[in-house]
């Protein structure tokens, strides 16, 4: 999964959304925070973040999005997985529900170990016994900038603008600074 | 319904009296025996005239024509048989168009289009229209309205893949297979629905709803439902069209267009068509470009091909085959139009019966018709015998993890920067993407992501998805050693049973049912092959059952011969919507009745 923000490309489109006017973050905003993130950090600053790591995972706790909660469950989809799978993804469970689900596919997918594929390759494509020709790296088409700006939200001249790449995501943080009880 | 006759019947060496004699008892037989199953006398006379003066029309067949005009005996026609009655002038494609765009005004109830590009398609007809008048047509699907499944990208009109993620977005550029599509001529009527990104077996989870069957309409199965004395209203016990293209299958049904494209990743146009009586067909994998095609799998997608006729199938697919240097997983061998022969002969062929597809969850109906199916190929000669797919109970399962595996990685593209649904979030890259997604994706779609994540973990990637691939390769395997064996084409049904009512479906999760209801069909796609299925027989409560045929990989067109000999044989019947046409305003009104109702 390659959703992983790219820090270069992102802090120049970062400089670039600073300049639009309606772009919320401030100029200083995001250099302090750049700042941040290249120095490193000092004992006090460990030992807070120490705190709120461990106040972040117990609320997530309280949340009761592990399988421990689930009677049916296999106890496999553990809260670490969970989100570890999200951070990867990028894209949330939501719901109990949607953990019994993957709980399910998981076990449907445990049928495969019945099958016993000693020797045998692995299979990516049904045309491995074909060449796969690719066209010559000659500019045929294109020129067509103003065209594919069209469909995004947010452009500033040719950039597409997105918000600043090298905070790392957490739900809590988007939604309250510190996690209430 | 297009009421226009045929445009090419001329009965050999008929005198006047002949023709009328024949027309009368036409009629006459058909207002007799409407609920007939099986060969159709009337439709036999016109095929043998079709047969002997292809594309010939003397006047004795234009008064014929005036005639069915007026009886109105040939209620459908396909599509050479339209485009023949646009070479002749005896249609325009305007008209045509206007004709289609009014029928699917009329059955907006089913809710099989997302995006009817009416302008596009009437300035579309205008040009078709020149063409035609100077002679100049551009082959056999000029001017002939087509209908598109909304994942395939077309420039200029709105493309959402039925969800929030892309609503709104207007791509710039036509997928290859539309811009082949437009360039003969053909007239886009719209973008049809779907399940959301094409995830799902009942074309029931997009964020346009669901799509109705329009055989839940028709005169056979009203006319059994009253049999049975069901006092429940019927407009809400509507029935599923089967996914995920059920708009394409439901637009071809209700005679909105004459061939939809669909895609096919694991039997989502064959099991509509299958539950919409329509033929549904998957082409080699390779043989035609997926680009343009947003993918869910790359490995297995493949666009489809959804028509009333194998004939018009086979010519959608010459025209949609070949190398696209856009898409590297096109292969480079010519491909050229073919017409299909009329086999009359079927002593040569072998059928091949898999006995690991009879399970205990097959229906008893979809088992005696496809013994039928069976028992006919033998009658006719052909050498049927029974063969084994060993690996068929770990197909399904080894499709979940691919299937999965693969979407993860191609939803990754859907972060909001570029297209698409975004977010207001502006915290972070990360927090921005997440909340684009959260709120861009439905539960179908996230679960399969998760899924597929979990799969390709490190810990994991061994385990379940390379093991997947090994499984893979004894799968394909499976069928390269059956085909080896002599067997030409694999007769197999489609679906376990006929279309159920959406309140019966959504009993279960999209996640369960797309694991019983691929259940034919996945292994398919998994090893590469074509695959059609064709429309066999009403079921006893008088909705369609399909059978499936797999040929050898590239070779399509035998496949389509074998299945063109078959839909002759069975002449399934065409859907009754007439009532429907005529008598459209109380059902509308019940219609919006009971969808407030089901919500």
């Amino acid at each position: 999964m390659s959703v992983q923000a790219s820090p270069t490309l992102f802090m120049a489109s970062a400089s670039a959304a600073v300049a639009a006017l309606s772009d919320v973050i401030t100029f200083k905003r995001v250099a302090r925070l750049g700042e941040d993130a290249l120095r490193r950090p000092t004992g006090s600053e460990m030992w807070a973040r120490a705190v709120h790591l461990c106040l972040r995972a117990a609320a997530r706790g309280r949340r009761g999005f592990t399988s421990k909660a689930d009677p049916q469950g296999s106890g496999r989809v553990t809260g670490e997985l969970i989100q570890h799978l999200e951070r990867l993804s990028l894209v949330d469970f939501g719901s109990q529900e949607a953990v019994a689900r993957l709980e399910k596919a998981i076990a449907f997918a445990d049928r495969l170990r019945a099958v016993n594929t000693d020797g045998v390759e692995p299979m990516e494509s049904v045309l491995e016994d074909r060449c796969l020709y690719l066209r010559s790296d000659n500019v045929v088409e294109g020129n067509c900038a103003e065209e594919l700006l069209q469909n995004s939200h947010r452009v500033v001249e040719e950039y597409f603008v997105a918000p600043p790449g090298n905070i790392s995501w957490s739900k809590l943080d988007e939604k309250q600074p510190f996690p209430h009880h | 319904m297009v009421k226009d006759g045929c445009a090419h019947v001329k009965p050999a060496a008929a005198t006047d009296l002949s023709v009328f004699l024949l027309v009368t008892w036409s009629l006459w037989w058909q207002t007799g025996h409407e609920d007939h199953v099986g060969p159709d006398p009337p439709r036999i006379i016109f095929s043998a005239g079709k047969a002997l003066h292809r594309g010939a029309l003397g006047w004795k067949a234009e008064w014929l024509l005036s005639i069915i005009r007026l009886l109105r005996l040939s209620p459908t026609l396909d599509g050479l048989e339209v485009s023949v009655a646009l070479k002749q002038g005896q249609v325009t494609p305007t008209e045509l168009c206007q004709r289609c765009l009014s029928l699917i005004k009329k059955t907006k109830f089913l809710n099989a289009y997302i995006t009817v590009s009416e302008e596009v398609a009437l300035k579309q007809a205008e040009e078709a229209e020149k063409r035609y008048k100077k002679g100049h047509s551009l082959g056999d699907l000029d001017g002939i309205p087509i209908a598109v499944k909304d994942n395939f990208s077309t420039s200029g009109i709105e493309t959402t893949c039925a969800s929030n993620m892309l609503k709104g977005y207007v791509p710039p550029y036509n997928a290859t297979v539309v811009q082949k599509l437009l360039d003969q001529g053909a007239l886009l009527m719209g973008k049809t629905n779907l399940d959301e990104f094409a995830m799902g077996s009942g074309s029931t989870d997009g964020i346009f709803g669901p799509v109705k069957n329009p055989w839940s309409y028709s005169k056979q199965y009203r006319e059994k439902r009253k049999q049975n004395s069901h006092s429940e209203n019927e407009d809400s016990n509507w029935l599923i069209t089967g996914g995920s293209s059920g708009g394409s299958a439901a637009a071809v049904s209700a005679f909105t267009c004459f061939a939809a494209l669909g895609s096919d990743t694991g039997g989502s146009t064959r099991n509509p068509a299958a539950h919409c009586g329509v033929v549904g067909l998957k082409p080699s994998y390779g043989l035609v470009s997926r680009h343009g095609l947003i993918p869910l799998v790359n490995s297995m997608d493949v666009p489809g091909i959804l028509t009333r006729c194998v004939d018009d199938a086979a010519t959608v697919l010459g025209i949609l085959a070949g190398h696209d240097p856009k898409d590297s997983t096109t292969i480079q061998d010519p491909v050229k139009p073919f017409t299909l022969p009329s086999l009359t002969d079927v002593s040569k062929l072998c059928i091949g019966i898999p006995k690991e597809y009879l399970t205990p969850e097959l229906s008893s109906e979809v088992h005696s018709l496809w013994s039928k199916a069976a028992n006919l190929f033998e009658s006719e000669g052909a050498k049927v015998i029974e063969v084994s797919l060993p690996h068929t109970s770990y197909s399904i399962v080894c499709y979940h993890v691919l299937c999965t595996s693969e979407v993860a990685s191609n939803m990754a593209r859907f972060d909001g920067l570029e297209y698409g649904h975004r977010c207001d979030s502006s915290v972070s890259t990360e927090a921005m993407y997440a909340a684009t997604r959260r709120e861009g994706f439905n539960d179908v779609v996230r679960g399969r992501i998760l899924s597929g994540n979990f799969f390709l973990l490190k810990e994991n990637y061994e385990n379940y998805f390379v093991k997947a691939q090994k499984v893979r390769r004894l799968i394909a395997n499976d069928f390269v050693n059956v085909f080896n064996s002599g067997v030409d084409v694999l007769l197999t049904p489609t679906t376990l049973s006929e279309a159920v009512p959406y309140t019966e479906f959504i009993k279960e999760d999209n996640r369960t049912r797309s694991a019983q209801d691929d259940i034919f069909t996945q292994a398919v796609n998994m090893a590469g092959l074509p695959a059609v299925s064709v429309p066999m027989a009403l079921s006893t409560q008088g909705l369609p059952i399909g059978l499936q045929f797999i040929g050898r990989a590239f070779c399509d067109q035998q496949l389509l011969t074998v299945a063109k000999w078959f839909e002759k044989q069975v002449q399934f019947p065409v859907i009754q919507l007439q009532e429907l046409m005529d008598d459209c305003s109380s059902v509308f009104e019940n219609e919006k009745l009971a969808s407030v109702s089901l919500k």
